[in-house]
């Protein structure tokens, strides 16, 4: 097998994770104008909550993360009434702060409990070996999770009456209302929602690699690359931008030191802003 | 029995001690969070026992007088920006008599800046690379061996075992591993190693897959490099993952850490060059022995002790020496005794170098070789493997 | 006339204050905590103009400050420039930088400009960490010898500070001045209502790219200047995104779009990070302390303090501006 298909193999995998953990800003985004930069603590904590259950239970790590999701949708609901329901509607300043003050806070609180020291999540399944390659099952295991999840959600959004709820919500809110759609509660459930795949995506990323509560900052800002490429509001869409995101990855690092790949995924980032403000998948609608 | 006359030791200092008290206070920035915390912690806890041990027996004892230590510390977040801001409080406000540095090179050359203008005595530990001994310091003495030592000893091991190895170098971009693996390569190759891959990785990666499969592409046998505690453990564990063909494989410093056991089978085989091991067998001139060092260290602490608690332990233990030969805390005499220094504790031989283009600069210590293995028993144990005369175990090549 | 406003002679006394405060008893502690607030001012004020005046909210605002540092600390350490000399070239560099970027971004609006702040800074900072003249990651180092033109280290950092004051207090009288000028008023225009102010005649294309590369320029001299007295310069300090953050965060403490709030905001925040971190006890919970008064803050009071100041004392409008 030669290295580049592998290295894309390997890209195509993470980026699946990336694409989940960008489902939750876009969701968030989309439905309510608010950039949630509450997004990548809830991610360290979806890491920690998966390293505690775990350590707990010492079962499939793959099948924690359903209690992990409703721990993720109570959280979502307390932060939403703490720092969210207030802040809508007003000036972007307002919301970026008030959701960045809840970021410093379980930040603060992350650090003096868990120090800012490294922590795994011992849980491995067989890999999958080709020639000299071998593609851990933990990335197998989590691109797939990724990938159901992203489903499950989009069918909730397109079959059951809370999920065209929120779809009328983010189409036009006002309309929406005219309707009798309680706004508020709406925007309270996909945040709750946005939220449980912050921690969901956490959670897959425990199992790959260590972590510490510092470390949801770096999925955050892919997370923002993901989502403008996807185009604002598409969480289905930014899961295939991340999985493209992934491959590009995989497909540039072979010729070039990884750590110019920063470099060239946020000036991509900028340029895709400046020239697709809609995302390269985002309908041109005025 | 040794720990009974370790305690007859300490008691005995006591009851020679003066009742004229006084203090001194040193101070030092610990990396209390921040990605540096596990290493910077590990050197805390050697300088806190080193305090408290001194304060039980009854203070250091110079010119008639004996002195208690205590401490002024705080918190530097891993981060240089508030490391000259607390620097300067703990010599202004907290009237720190001598200083400790905080963890790694980078922190320590900001530090530097300061206490040099202070004209404070400032020993430093958890800083191997070279550098900042060569600005023109006065007041600097280093007590790692230099960062070029590190990896040149793993060559050697490698040279002696399999002088065909292809090698590659995958290293950490900050100032200490750069400083290890710039000589190291010119060495590998002067050695007549085939370098067939180096690549030097963003301090926080966490996804190496990107890397090692170019070292597989690379058909490389031996991989050196690694960093510090959070990047070495990530790529060692994703090295067993995608199960790449190595033979044997040297990190810097993570593989120190006694945590490093918590990785299981990825962690077999992994070398790490060490300021210190607990095997090590130097006759104490001063101080504790390796032995009795090691047991009240995990008597206090619950985990065996790393080369960073061994090397903050031994700052402490020379500066005491230091003080005593000087008969007091003046700045200038107790340089003057660092200065003249050449001393072996449990932590080995230590000796500054007075040359002034490079004072300061730790010429007396050597640098170890330690590789994890399975005992008998099958529990994952690090065993000193280089030097071939210290040794305390044959270096397993290849690992698997 | 900005001689008759009294704000001015506040700024120039506060200046006159942070120089004679550690020089009465040559306190060099005081100085390394003033040093610090003067750098909170700085870029606050700074950010201040574009958040505050324009209503862009500019997420990578210390990428000015970095980039400064970097050509800063390379002319006067490697190329061994003249410290002054330095630091204004790095000055100009990053503002004609910031020009041709702004030219960009600023097409975009709202959360889009916001989020292509933080592209800008990620890129610039994985740049400069590959930049081999830089020094990559491991960034640069001063060498003592750097600091003989100025007298030796320690007057070498006495010097530091005073300039550093120094683009504190311009800092400060050019967001005065900008604020009752023509151009701050279109500034104005452009935060209220962009697309209005474009059918009344402000160039809002000219005016935005005018105000992103002048709110660059200062920032960038004291990136420079703290750098060098800082003695190194690595990528992972000088574009440190959460510093960034902060600088919101201590505009919105002391009242956006205001030239005293910025000031204020900006002292209060750095005091209170230094005090928490150095108290024993309240060290672990200095994020916790700082979130939860933000989320305060944005809550009870969005003008912040002097927004505060401003309901309980109508009049002080017209000292504080």
């Amino acid at each position: 097998m030669s290295g580049i298909l592998a290295s894309m193999i390997d890209g195509l995998l993470i980026g699946s994770v990336y694409g989940l953990a960008a489902m939750g800003l876009s969701l968030i985004w989309g439905v309510m104008d608010v950039i949630n930069l509450t997004h990548g603590s809830m991610i360290a904590l979806g890491m920690f909550g998966m390293y505690l259950l775990f350590s707990a239970t010492a079962s499939n790590a793959y099948f924690l993360l359903a209690p992990l999701i409703v721990v993720g949708l109570v959280l979502g609901i307390i932060v939403y009434w703490l720092a969210v329901n207030w802040v809508v509607d007003r000036p972007i300043l307002m919301s970026l702060l008030s959701t960045f003050a809840v970021n410093m806070v379980v930040i603060g609180l992350g650090t003096a409990i868990w120090s800012t020291s490294p922590y795994n999540v011992n849980f491995s399944v067989p890999g999958i070996t080709v020639g000299e390659y071998t593609f851990t099952g933990n990335h197998i295991a989590a691109a797939s999770s990724a990938v159901v999840i992203a489903l499950l959600l989009e069918l909730f959004l397109r079959r059951t009456r809370a999920g065209k709820a929120i779809r009328a919500v983010a189409d036009n809110r006002a309309a929406a209302e005219l309707m009798g759609i309680s706004s508020t509660r709406v925007l309270m459930v996909a945040f709750a929602i946005g939220i449980a795949l912050a921690m969901a995506s956490g959670a897959l990323v425990s199992t790959l690699f260590p972590f510490t509560i510092l470390s949801g900052a770096g999925y955050q800002l892919k997370s923002f690359v993901v989502t403008v490429l996807a185009g604002l509001g598409k969480p289905f869409g930014a899961l295939i931008a991340g999985v493209l995101l992934g491959l590009l990855e995989g497909a540039v690092s072979p010729f070039i030191a990884v750590s110019w790949i920063p470099l060239i995924e946020f000036g991509l980032f900028v340029v895709v802003l400046i020239a697709f403000p809609r995302g390269i998948f985002g309908k041109a609608t005025a | 029995m040794k720990r009974v006359i370790f305690i007859a030791f300490l008691l005995s200092l006591s009851f020679a001690a003066t009742s004229s008290a006084q203090t001194i206070t040193v101070g030092f920035t610990v990396s209390r969070t921040g990605a540096l915390n596990v290493d910077s912690l590990e050197q805390y806890r050697g300088f806190e026992l080193w305090r408290d041990t001194v304060n039980a027996a009854g203070g250091i004892k110079a010119g008639g007088k004996s002195y208690m230590v205590q401490f002024a510390s705080y918190d530097d977040e891993s981060n240089s920006k508030r490391v000259q801001q607390l620097y300067t409080r703990m010599i202004l406000e907290d009237k720190a008599d001598f200083l400790f540095s905080p963890y790694s090179s980078s922190l320590t050359a900001t530090a530097a800046i300061v206490t040099e203008q202070y004209e404070k005595i400032m020993l430093t530990t958890g800083a191997a690379e070279e550098k900042t001994y060569k600005l023109g310091n006065q007041y600097l003495f280093q007590m790692f061996a230099p960062a070029t030592q590190y990896l040149t000893a793993a060559l050697d091991a490698l040279k002696a075992r399999d002088p065909k190895a292809t090698v590659a170098f995958v290293y950490e971009d900050a100032s200490f591993s750069v400083a290890v693996v710039t000589p190291a390569k010119a060495y590998a190759q002067q050695l007549g190693f085939n370098v067939v891959f180096a690549e030097a990785y963003a301090p926080n990666t966490t996804d190496f897959s990107a890397i090692i499969d170019k070292v597989i592409a690379s058909k490389a046998t031996v991989l050196l490099g690694g960093g510090h505690y959070a990047d070495g453990s990530t790529l060692a564990r994703q090295l067993y993952g995608h199960k790449v063909p190595l033979k044997m494989v040297a990190l810097l410093v993570a593989p120190d850490s006694p945590q490093w056991s918590e990785l299981g089978d990825a962690a077999v085989g992994v070398i790490v060059p060490s300021q210190w091991e607990p095997q090590s067998t130097f006759k104490a001139q001063y101080g504790p022995s390796g032995a009795d060092f090691g047991k009240a260290y995990s008597a206090k602490y619950n985990a065996p002790p790393s080369y960073e608690s061994a090397g903050g332990y031994a700052s402490g233990l020379i500066l005491q020496h230091a003080i005593e030969q000087a008969g007091g805390t003046d700045t200038a005499k107790v340089a003057a005794a660092l200065n003249s220094t050449d001393l072996t504790t449990f932590y080995g031989r230590s000796k500054f170098s007075t040359v002034a283009s490079e004072h300061g600069l730790q010429v007396g210590h050597t640098i170890f070789l330690a590789q994890w293995q399975n005992d008998k028993s099958g529990a994952l144990v690090k065993q000193v493997v280089w030097p071939l005369a210290g040794k305390s175990a044959d270096l397993k090549y290849p690992i698997r | 006339m900005i001689l008759r406003r009294p704000l001015l002679w506040l700024i120039l006394a506060l200046a006159a204050l942070f120089v004679w405060l550690p020089l009465r008893n040559h306190d060099v502690a005081l100085r390394e905590d003033l040093i610090l607030v003067a750098v909170a001012i700085i870029l606050t004020s700074n950010l201040n103009l574009m958040i505050g005046y324009t209503g862009y909210v500019n997420f990578g605002h210390i990428v000015f400050y970095g980039l400064g540092g970097y050509v800063g600390l390379y002319l006067a350490t490697v190329l061994n420039w003249n410290l002054i000399v330095a630091a204004l070239i790095a000055g100009v560099t990053v503002s004609v930088l910031a020009l041709l970027f702004g030219l960009g971004i600023l097409r975009l609006r709202g959360a889009y400009f916001a989020l292509a702040t933080i592209g800008v800074l990620v890129a610039v900072q994985a740049f400069v960490a590959n930049f081999e003249p830089w020094g990559r990651s491991t960034g640069m180092y001063v060498s003592f010898a750097s600091y003989a033109p100025l007298g030796g280290a320690r007057r070498a950092l006495w010097i530091t500070y005073y300039l550093i004051i120094g683009v504190m207090a311009l800092s400060l009288v050019l967001s005065l001045g900008i604020r009752r000028s023509k151009f701050g008023l279109g500034l104005f225009a452009i935060r209220e209502d962009e697309d209005a102010a474009i059918v009344l005649g402000v160039n809002a294309t000219v005016y935005k790219a005018i105000i992103y590369s002048v709110s660059a320029f200062l920032p960038a001299v004291a990136g420079a200047l703290m750098f060098f007295k800082n003695g190194m310069i690595d990528p992972s300090i000088a574009f440190e995104y959460m510093l960034s953050l902060e600088g919101i965060v201590m505009l919105m403490l002391g009242g956006q779009g205001t030239v005293a709030g910025s000031a204020l905001g900006g002292a209060l925040y750095e005091r209170l990070r230094s005090y928490l971190l150095t108290s024993p006890r309240l060290s672990e919970f200095h994020l916790v302390i700082a979130g939860a008064l933000l989320l305060l803050v944005v809550r009870l009071a969005p003008g912040g303090l002097i927004g505060w100041l401003y309901r309980l004392v109508p009049r002080s409008r017209e000292v504080v501006e």
